[in-house]
């Protein structure tokens, strides 16, 4: 997750614990589904008819820091509670150790909307689906800088790996790299034949290392050049998800219209457009209005225009690194909401007036 | 013009893996010249290479299994092509386990040398892997800009200390100087030397013989009244001689320098199936 996003969040759902990340131009979107029975012990607080069950993000950095060393974690640590204490505005993870040693971490949170990218695997119209370690040794091949890859369906059933190369590039200075693998390496394929997209190689190789040190299965689920691509993985206690934005073709300007402005991937192309934003539902769309509750802690947010300039990170307003979670409150008490937005106004209790006057 | 070559055996890939990995160090482009017998890595001493060129030479028959070349003309039975030995480098570099590899000169967008690896796998079918590395074909009127150069007039030569040893030292050096003298004489003795306002340090090495060198009456070149103390030394730049040293992975059968007083540092690395040639110019 961290390979995807800056931000861990937190979603304790009925059927399990979810974390997911999402990256900067939100093209890509990660999310893990931990079963209860993955945990020796699960409560997810209860949600009352009014209230939905808490969740949060925090920084990605901050709660990798306690897992640094997973040799000497393995050895010492006996057991991990994380508990999510929204009062005392800290998300908990305390790692009992041997020896009677317990280390707790107190990490800050910030609330959040729930992060949630629409997709369907249903919807592509084709899958394929490989062990890990045939992917694996498919992309050793491209260099760790590549950013970008085309994956193909070619003649007699064959799948290949392209690098892809821009065409602002020269085309004739670039080395080309193509690995073909046959039909029979993957476990099942169902693809339409002559298909093609392209996608962001950095981010799917931390799903694949994932994959292999686990052993599990990939599936890759796509559909035409735009549409995102998803790949999953799937175990008896764990779901994962990984949601790409994919090249569009330069002869199709069907982008959705509702998109969210354009986006883009670190390798900036300018027909690339972020499918994967009209798939979003962003924090701030879509939950607003009155489901909203009326709640004593102040969801952080940025105003925004409602029409989106490109997507950033609410956060973009919050103070960056460490702030104390009560400072940022302060700054938002009393804060102007954009009057577009409806429902929200209405529903915010103004706890502390700003002194200063508007 | 045409040309396919393979390379079944792996501990041949391995060396010419290996090779090509040395020429990527010292050069960013080079010139591959193909033919019936041989290749050649060539970089020619021009400004942009910093004056340094390079002359490095192999058997085809000590790598390949199958080698074919149809050079531009009968009486020109050669190719000459630029290429970036860095994508040759990375392409050969995850086929350390391949079944075959096999290199063609092709043509379908624009000249490229087309790699193709095939690896082992599960299936009933090999995976295959191909990079087209683009290249440029280097017209026969420019030939002549790369031909071999010639062994300098030199003062002193002398074999050269472990070249494992020789590359620590002169890596450590690096980090407090940008040039390094290089002066041997013909009694075995070399020096590396540093000197900067702050630091001054020599490195001093023994016992390292003269190669003997015939020269044209006849006579040993350590006779005729030269002093054999007397040291010949050349400034150079510490980058090139270290890019030189950090790509040997493999200690050569043979290794020594001509040091040219004050003009250039010429370099010999021998093996069995390959020779490598690097000049050095001095810093005035």
């Amino acid at each position: 997750l961290s390979r995807i996003g800056d931000e861990l969040y937190l979603e304790p759902t009925e059927s399990g614990l979810s974390l997911r990340a999402v990256n900067s131009s939100r093209s890509g979107f990660a999310s893990f589904l931990f079963a209860p029975l993955f945990f020796q012990l699960y409560e997810p607080g209860s949600a009352g008819p009014e209230t939905e069950l808490f969740r949060c993000k925090v920084h990605m950095k901050s709660f990798l820091g306690i897992f640094r060393s997973l040799p000497s974690l393995e050895k010492s640590v006996g057991k991990c509670l994380i508990l999510l204490k929204p009062r005392a505005s800290r998300l908990v993870l305390q790692l009992h150790c041997k020896h009677g040693v317990t280390k707790t971490h107190n990490l800050a949170f910030q609330e959040c909307e729930r992060l949630q990218a629409v997709f369907d695997t249903r919807s592509c119209a084709s899958h394929l689906c490989a062990p890990a370690r045939v992917l694996a040794e498919a992309v050793v091949h491209f260099p760790l800088t590549l950013a970008e890859v085309t994956l193909r369906t070619g003649p007699g059933g064959k799948i290949s790996l392209r690098n892809y190369v821009e065409d602002e590039a020269e085309p004739s200075k670039m080395m080309v790299t193509e690995l073909w693998l046959a039909e029979d390496e993957f476990q099942s394929v169902a693809v339409v034949p002559g298909s093609h997209i392209t996608f962001c190689l950095k981010e799917f190789r931390g799903l694949l290392s994932f994959a292999e040190a686990s052993n599990l299965p990939l599936t890759i689920h796509f559909d035409e050049p735009g549409r995102p691509v998803i790949f999953t993985l799937d175990d008896t206690v764990l779901e994962v998800h990984l949601v790409l934005a994919t090249l569009s073709d330069l002869q199709s300007d069907s982008q959705s219209p509702s998109t969210n402005g354009v986006s883009h991937l670190p390798a900036p192309s300018d027909d690339f457009a972020d499918d994967l934003e009209s798939y979003m539902v962003a924090m701030e769309t879509g939950e607003g209005g009155s489901e909203r509750p009326p709640s004593p802690t102040f969801p952080l947010r940025t105003p925004r225009p409602a029409e989106s300039e490109p997507e950033e990170e609410e956060e973009e307003g919050a103070v960056p690194g460490t702030p104390p979670h009560k400072k940022f409150r302060s700054l938002f008490f009393g804060s102007v909401m954009t009057p577009g937005r409806p429902g929200l106004a209405t529903t915010q209790e103004v706890l502390a007036e700003d002194s200063e006057g508007e | 013009m045409r040309f396919r070559a393979k390379i079944v055996d792996l501990a041949c890939l391995n060396h010419f893996s290996r090779i090509i990995n040395t020429i990527a160090k010292l050069a960013k482009t080079c010139i591959l010249r193909l033919t019936v017998c041989k290749l050649y890595f060539i970089l020619s001493d021009k400004v942009a290479n910093g004056g340094a060129s390079m002359w490095c030479e192999l058997s085809q028959g000590n790598f390949f299994d199958e080698f074919q070349m149809e050079g531009v003309a009968a009486e020109h039975n050669e190719i000459y092509l630029e290429l970036m030995p860095e994508n040759l480098s990375r392409a050969l570099k995850t086929s350390q386990s391949a079944k075959a590899v096999k290199i063609k000169l092709t043509n379908k967008h624009c000249p490229c040398l087309r790699v193709a690896v095939e690896l082992p796998s599960l299936s009933s079918s090999s995976r295959i892997v191909t990079h087209d590395i683009p290249v440029g074909v280097i017209p026969r009127r420019m030939w002549n800009d790369f031909r071999e150069p010639s062994v300098p007039d030199f003062d002193v030569s002398i074999y050269l200390p472990v070249l494992k040893t020789m590359k620590s030292v002169v890596e450590r050096m690096k980090n407090l100087s940008n040039f390094i003298v290089i002066e041997a004489n013909l009694n075995g003795e070399m020096n590396l030397k540093i000197e900067t306002d702050l630091v001054s340090v020599t490195t001093h090495f023994k016992d390292l013989g003269n190669p003997p060198w015939a020269s044209e009456d006849g006579c040993q070149s350590s006779a005729q009244g030269r002093d054999l103390e007397s040291m010949a030394e050349a400034c150079i730049d510490i980058k090139k001689l270290q890019q030189l040293l950090a790509g040997q992975q493999v200690n050569p059968t043979k290794a020594l320098c001509n040091i040219v007083r004050k003009r250039i540092v010429h370099f010999i690395l021998l093996q069995e199936e390959v020779s490598l040639q690097y000049f050095i110019p001095a810093i005035a």
